[in-house]
């Protein structure tokens, strides 16, 4: 038995205990953002976004340039698929069929996989055996196997919570499956899928090794999908470790972390108002 | 016509559902084709247990970083996992309404941060600190625990609050009833019931930490040697690729892959006591 003053004091522990690690959290990540506006901002500059990249002058534009035909190219890749196949597992699987487990473990399997491991594959497979070399085509495919289980699992989430009701009376209506599927439940899962494919962004615009050895590192605008470029965190990689460029890095940093949170919140927002629909 | 239609997009979405099981066995068969071979040729016994890396010289041993990826990994968890765990508990039980909304999407935040951005601070702030504190050159183990004890908090909250709000309201109404405090009815009647999930999260916390790359690279000194005290430099499974693949031919190539072919399997272990984890979660 514990003693009435023995349970005060356990519980006072545990309560100090719980508080200091929410402090923590709390303190860790407003360093984080605050250290960085206020170690970027008086660095930001317009020579940041000129087209060229020089020596002098480390602009991040180009390799901003980089990151949106990556992500454009990577999403006209990976939502096709990962969309259609979250269609099939959740609307013509039938539950508990034996492909729909060796999918769900090879999702699983892809989502864990370190993103060096892909950047090695990609590099392997990309850039050597399909002979693509160093190039954006070989960075978007690399990055599309990556965010394709992320995809699949927001979509499928999305799409299990359109209820059931509304297949019926569509159905019962007389529209056939593919009617109902493009008419009636995807447009109600949209903001899930939509939520899913914007926190997919966020993950490309934040990815570094699985582009060093796929897109490469070449700091210039791109002529074609085949030229290498960096994209903006491969960017603040080589900028950061080159001593000469720091107060560059400093507001490089602020950009990117600005970008990816507010791709991050916009993600959000949309899985609440799906949730708050429901 | 309609029926071919119908028909054909089946097929389709069957084909797009096919693509990551596709995807899977491509990355397995070129990782393990290009990897393999390295290892038999330099020995498997002397590949994962050789104490020296020195590609000039032929020697490829990984043990140096096999353990360098262990030491990080078990830093960041000591440091990551209780004050996580903590903070998933206040979130649950402790945390007033209003503060909820702002505290969650922070964390959520926190796991979009990209992998660089927690580097730069690390090289910016915690290496500084840490010098001035310890001495050296302030690139080391601990601070690489200490940034990837942080970068693995929002997995360890996000997925221990997720099962420690699915444990039935009951448990803690009755811990009350029986006379427990608030704190002692969540410790001790809550938390034990949301025991797997809580190690589901720190199993994917170790995937995260022991994958990590950029930020690892920024900050850990790099050294390919066993390190003999958390202050020494360290060079870890996934940074050793990074850091020479640029340049490698050959052989020095193929044992990087194989360097990748380690960790792919440590993360497949991994992945299956997760879903193991996770199995039997669903099933209690």
């Amino acid at each position: 038995m514990v003693k009435a003053s023995n349970q005060k004091v356990l519980s006072r522990t545990l309560s100090a205990l719980v508080y200091i690690a929410a402090g923590l959290t709390a303190a860790v990540f407003l360093t984080i953002i605050i250290y960085l506006l206020v170690m970027g901002l008086p660095n930001l500059s317009f020579d940041l976004f000129s087209p060229k990249y020089t020596s002098e002058n480390a602009s991040l534009l180009p390799a901003l340039v980089n990151t949106l035909i990556l992500i454009v190219m990577a999403l006209l890749i990976a939502a096709p698929i990962g969309i259609g196949s979250a269609i099939y597992l959740v609307e013509y699987a039938t539950r508990g069929n034996r492909f729909v487990k060796l999918i769900r473990v090879t999702t699983e399997t892809l989502s864990g996989i370190p993103s060096i491991v892909y950047g090695l594959f990609g590099m392997l497979f990309f850039v050597t055996a399909l002979k693509w070399s160093y190039s954006l085509l070989a960075g978007a495919f690399t990055l599309a196997i990556m965010i394709l289980p992320l995809i699949m699992r927001t979509t499928e989430e999305a799409l299990q919570s359109v209820p059931d009701s509304y297949r019926e009376s569509s159905f019962g209506l007389g529209a056939g499956k593919l009617r109902t599927i493009f008419r009636i439940i995807l447009p109600d899962a949209s903001p899930g899928i939509l939520s899913g494919i914007i926190l997919a962004v966020g993950r490309i615009v934040g990815e570094s090794a699985a582009l060093i050895y796929t897109a490469g590192t070449v700091a210039k605008l791109p002529k074609s999908l085949m030229s290498s470029g960096r994209s903006l965190s491969v960017h603040m990689y080589n900028i950061s470790s080159e001593a000469t460029h720091i107060g560059e890095a400093y507001a490089t940093a602020l950009v990117l972390l600005v970008l990816v949170l507010g791709i991050n919140l916009l993600s959000g927002y949309f899985a609440r108002r799906l949730r708050k629909e429901r | 016509m309609k029926k071919w239609k119908e028909r054909g997009m089946r097929a389709a979405f069957l084909a797009a559902a096919c693509v990551s099981v596709v995807a899977v066995l491509l990355i397995c068969i070129f990782l393990f084709v290009n990897g393999v071979p390295a290892m038999a040729e330099i020995g498997v016994f002397k590949f994962l247990f050789g104490t020296t890396w020195r590609p000039s010289n032929n020697i490829y041993g990984i043990l140096p970083m096999i353990i360098g990826s262990l030491y990080v990994t078990a830093g960041a968890i000591l440091l990551g996992v209780p004050i996580g765990l903590l903070t998933a508990i206040f979130l649950a039980r402790f945390c007033p309404k209003k503060l909820y909304g702002p505290f969650k999407s922070a964390v959520e935040l926190m796991a979009g941060i990209p992998s660089v951005i927690y580097g730069f601070f690390g090289l910016v702030l915690l290496v500084p600190v840490i010098r001035n504190l310890f001495g050296g050159t302030g690139k080391s183990i601990l601070t690489a625990s200490i940034l990837l004890g942080i970068m693995i908090l929002p997995t360890i909250v996000s997925v221990s609050l997720s099962s420690l709000q699915a444990v039935p309201e009951s448990y803690y109404e009755g811990a009350l009833a029986l006379g427990a405090s608030h704190q002692r009815s969540v410790f001790f009647a809550v938390l034990p019931a949301a025991k797997s999930g809580v190690l589901a999260g720190v199993v994917l916390g170790v995937g995260r930490a022991i994958g990590e790359t950029m930020a690892v690279i920024m900050i850990a000194g790099n050294q390919a040697v066993i390190p003999d005290s958390i202050l020494k430099g360290v060079r870890t499974l996934t940074t050793n690729i990074v850091l020479e693949m640029g340049y490698a031919a050959d052989l020095h190539r193929e044992a990087l892959i194989a360097t990748a072919v380690v960790l792919f399997v440590f993360i497949l272990i991994l992945n299956l006591s997760f879903s193991l984890l996770k199995r039997s979660r669903e099933n209690g």
